[in-house]
């Protein structure tokens, strides 16, 4: 495929991405971010994204198995990823937080679980975006070109 | 000081002033970073980074602190995040602020009010919602400016205005850091305007010029600063030393080497100066330890009183912190009474009843201050009050005993029970169950740890409705007064009294008293209406809005007898205090009154004196207010609130003080004044010194959003 091409299809599809909301604004800060002197900052930090919030979720897990939760403990996990995930603007992603920490609160086991579940679908699906969008960028300098500024 | 671990650091050390006018400020701001998730502590160093500012990072907060602690001038600035796993963010930010004195910017996810809250008032200087933008970054300068600014010696030329960016900057920080930001980016000027207005707003005098030479807190001049403060407070403060243990400390488990050069709040420093926490509780304490008394004593060439402010705020600032954190520990309780100084509090509280229920100058100040001294030397007096009741009129004069009717039973209960003091100023027409409430509520006060509010209200109930029962004419005033509520319903005091640990029979026999108590019980609002302290329930009411009403009580019953008010105040600041329980049952306990706090020998008049200049003051500000007076009152030993001096007979027939003069004050009290009621040369001049010191009284209980410096006096 085209230098040009390649950056259409990056372009269109970091677009859907704002757009239905796996991205948010500060997505678009950290690839701002990147400079010469850090040329893969977005990558490095999206991949550092994944690898806390596999922890987390999987903390979450075990937490939420036990046979008396700890609803401090899982809050305290469902806190971090809200941070972690609306600092590199995974938008969706934070937003199941919200609603997670509500049902924390209210020490609701099985309402707990389900946005568990939930968070887990979004991660998922926000990863592959990622994925695809950083494939996409390495194809693009593979081929020669830049990778088009989104906002 | 300047270790020049850079080059522009060594410049942003020597002279800010030299620094902000550098070309490159700020670039090169040494931040340190804190936060437990990587991936917001690689965006944040990238951003900082892209700032041009020197980053160093961390994901523990331990290793930070060794860090700042180890270089000590290495870092001119510290990012924290809120939530961390081995140190909570905030207890970060106490030793940062303490020991380094560098300003801390929290940030968290959470974007809730109150944790914001609590950042501000653990004394971040900013509070940042994550996502954190790169935007907020950019002026986190401004915070560096500021903090060494307060170092400098102030100059006189600064604005004085009320800007709204000031305003808002102060109450939504983390919103405004965006704003400002935007906003003064490209201009410094104008961000130093507002930096200047800010510390004015932050209760500074001057701004600095920049110019002067940084105060360096060497451990000399801490040790000089303690010691004055120990001295401005020390004849009042002295019994107040607490055990506390503070948790904080003990986290500091290294043995940090006493200050270092340029450190200023090494925990060590402050243990070895204060002998443990309990100098930390007492300094925090002081009233009198005001910034220009301060300077005075230390007498420190080129020293400014704007020095001393900003230094003083922070030590109490720490001090507050540490309190708080032991009184969870340990329970205000606990020490109180397991101290002898503990007792403080309870002498206080005592003591203002005392003064509240003595005769106006009646009561010798050698009984108030044996009182007094009982008091402190009383630990859980609980169960003192035990003295039965069986005759009004021999309890009371009972309760004379040092005064006039100096009678073995009287006299024994002095010795021994501060209660008896307490009830020198009562009254002897008092009835003994009036006095066996206010005995209870002054217990139930003292078990409940800050709860005097709702005590107070029932021990001045108490107390008003003793005076009533004693006098006829007396009752009058107070029913008119209090609208009525003196009107005793019946009493079933008996059994919340009882269940303060109060003398259960003390009670039943005090069958109108609590029921006056009872009938106060839960009136807050017919408090509120008709301001009769006599609506104060016994039972240890500790609610907080009793306290609330209690104050507008105060205010609202000016017309009543004076010693109402007094009563009121005392009990409520009393109980606020130091949870004191025997304010009510100083009154009628009859004779044990071991029970009661000793806080005869505070005088009456300074306590009065501060309690009503805090209750003029604050109003409605409840407990801190009402706390604080009556820490003054201890230290100032009795004040006697009734103003009424010439009020004050004795009966024919002896025993019997006038409770008249127990309500007298109301005039006086309302003036802050009893001079010339109370006849008193003592109260008189504790009045006046206290209306001097500002009547500022701190306590390091329930300080809650007391800010230390508002009340200092300029």
């Amino acid at each position: 495929m085209e230098v040009g091409q390649l950056q259409r299809s990056f372009v269109e599809y970091m677009t859907s991405l704002f757009r239905e909301g796996f991205l948010d604004a500060q997505f678009s800060q950290l690839q701002q971010l990147q400079d010469d002197s850090n040329p893969d900052f977005v990558v490095e930090v999206v991949s550092l994204f994944f690898e806390d919030s596999e922890r987390l979720l999987n903390d979450l897990t075990m937490a939420l198995d036990q046979p008396n939760v700890d609803f401090k403990q899982v809050d305290a996990h469902v806190h971090q990823l809200k941070g972690s995930s609306s600092s590199v603007g995974a938008q969706r992603v934070k937003n199941c937080c919200v609603p997670f920490r509500n049902c924390c609160e209210e020490q609701n086991t099985e309402a707990c679980l389900r946005c568990l579940q939930q968070i887990k679908q979004e991660y998922l699906l926000v990863k592959n975006k990622l994925q695809t969008l950083f494939e996409l960028e390495q194809q693009i300098v593979a081929a020669g070109g830049a990778i088009p500024m989104v906002q | 000081m300047n270790l020049g671990t850079a080059s522009s650091s060594v410049s942003w050390q020597s002279s800010t002033n030299d620094r902000v006018s550098d070309m490159q400020f700020p670039a090169g701001l040494r931040v340190l970073l804190v936060d437990d998730d990587p991936t917001c502590l690689r965006i944040l160093e990238q951003m900082l980074r892209k700032c041009h500012y020197e980053v160093t990072k961390s994901n523990r907060a331990e290793i930070a602190l060794s860090m700042l602690r180890e270089n000590r001038n290495g870092f001119d600035i510290v990012i924290s995040d809120v939530h961390m796993p081995d140190m909570n963010g905030f207890k970060l930010l106490e030793h940062v602020g303490l020991e380094m004195d560098l300003p801390v910017i929290m940030m968290s996810a959470d974007d809730s009010k109150d944790v914001v809250m609590k950042g501000v008032t653990h004394g971040a200087c900013d509070y940042l919602i994550k996502p954190v933008r790169i935007e907020a970054l950019k002026n986190i300068w401004q915070h560096v400016i500021r903090k060494k600014k307060h170092e400098f010696p102030k100059d006189k030329d600064f604005e004085q205005s009320t800007s709204l960016e000031d305003g808002d900057r102060q109450q939504k920080p983390q919103d405004d850091v965006d704003y400002s930001s935007s906003a003064n980016e490209g201009n410094w000027k104008s961000s130093k305007k507002r930096k200047e207005e800010e510390d004015e707003n932050e209760d500074r005098d001057d701004t600095s010029t920049l110019k002067k030479p940084r105060v360096v807190w060497s451990v000399e001049l801490h040790q000089q600063f303690v010691q004055a403060v120990n001295q401005l407070g020390i004849d009042k403060s002295k019994t107040l030393l607490f055990l506390h243990i503070c948790p904080s400390l003990g986290e500091h488990s290294d043995p940090v080497p006493v200050l270092a050069e340029g450190s200023r709040y090494p925990f060590e420093l402050v243990e070895i100066i204060c002998g443990g926490m309990k100098w930390v509780e007492m300094l925090g304490i002081i009233p009198e330890a005001v910034p220009k008394k301060i300077l005075e004593l230390m007498n420190v060439p080129g020293l400014t009183r704007e020095n001393v402010a900003s230094h003083l705020q922070k030590y109490r600032l720490y001090l507050r912190r540490l309190s708080s954190v032991s009184q969870h520990q340990s329970g205000l309780n606990n020490s109180f009474m397991g101290h002898p100084e503990a007792t403080y509090g309870m002498s206080s509280f005592n003591g203002l009843e005392l003064q509240a229920l003595a005769a106006t100058g009646q009561l010798p100040a050698q009984s108030l201050a044996t009182l007094q001294a009982a008091a402190l030397g009383r630990s859980a007096t609980k169960s003192a009050i035990s003295m039965p009741l069986v005759d009004q009129r021999n309890i009371f004069s009972f309760e004379n005993p040092k005064l006039r009717f100096p009678e073995g039973q009287q006299q024994q209960l002095n010795n021994s029970n501060k209660q008896i003091n307490l009830l020198h100023g009562i009254p002897t027409t008092m009835e003994p169950k009036q006095l066996a409430d206010l005995h209870q509520s002054s217990q139930s006060f003292v078990a409940m740890n800050m709860q005097g509010n709702p005590r107070m209200q029932q021990n001045n109930a108490l107390l008003m409705h003793m005076s009533q029962q004693q006098h006829p004419s007396r009752a009058q005033m107070l029913n008119e007064t209090n609208n009525g509520q003196v009107s005793r319903p019946p009493l079933s005091i008996s059994q919340p009294l009882s269940s303060n640990g109060i003398r259960g029979p003390v009670y039943n026999q005090v069958s109108q008293a609590s029921s006056m108590v009872d009938f106060s019980l839960n009136q807050n609002s017919e408090l509120q209406n008709n301001g009769s302290p006599l609506v104060r329930s016994n039972s240890g009411m500790s609610t907080l809005t009793s306290k609330r009403i209690i104050s507008s009580d105060i205010k609202g019953s000016r017309g009543f007898p004076p010693g109402y008010d007094i009563f009121e105040e005392l009990h409520q600041q009393k109980s606020q205090d130091w949870g004191l329980t025997n304010v009510g049952s100083t009154f009628g306990a009859s004779t044990d009154h071991s029970s009661i706090p000793g806080t005869l020998d505070v005088s009456p008049s300074m306590l009065v004196q501060q309690g009503i200049s805090s209750i003029k003051k604050n109003g409605q500000n409840g407990n801190s207010h009402i706390s604080k007076v009556f820490s003054s009152r201890e230290e100032s030993g009795n004040v006697h609130p009734m103003g009424g001096g010439p009020q004050l007979n004795l009966i024919p027939g002896g025993n019997l003080l006038n409770v008249k003069s127990e309500q007298l004050p109301d005039t006086s009290y309302q003036n802050t004044f009893f001079p010339d009621q109370f006849g008193q040369d003592d109260l008189m001049s504790a009045l006046l010194k206290q209306q001097e010191s500002g009547g500022q009284v701190e306590t390091d209980f329930g300080f809650d959003g007391y800010s230390p410096l508002d009340n200092l006096p300029v």
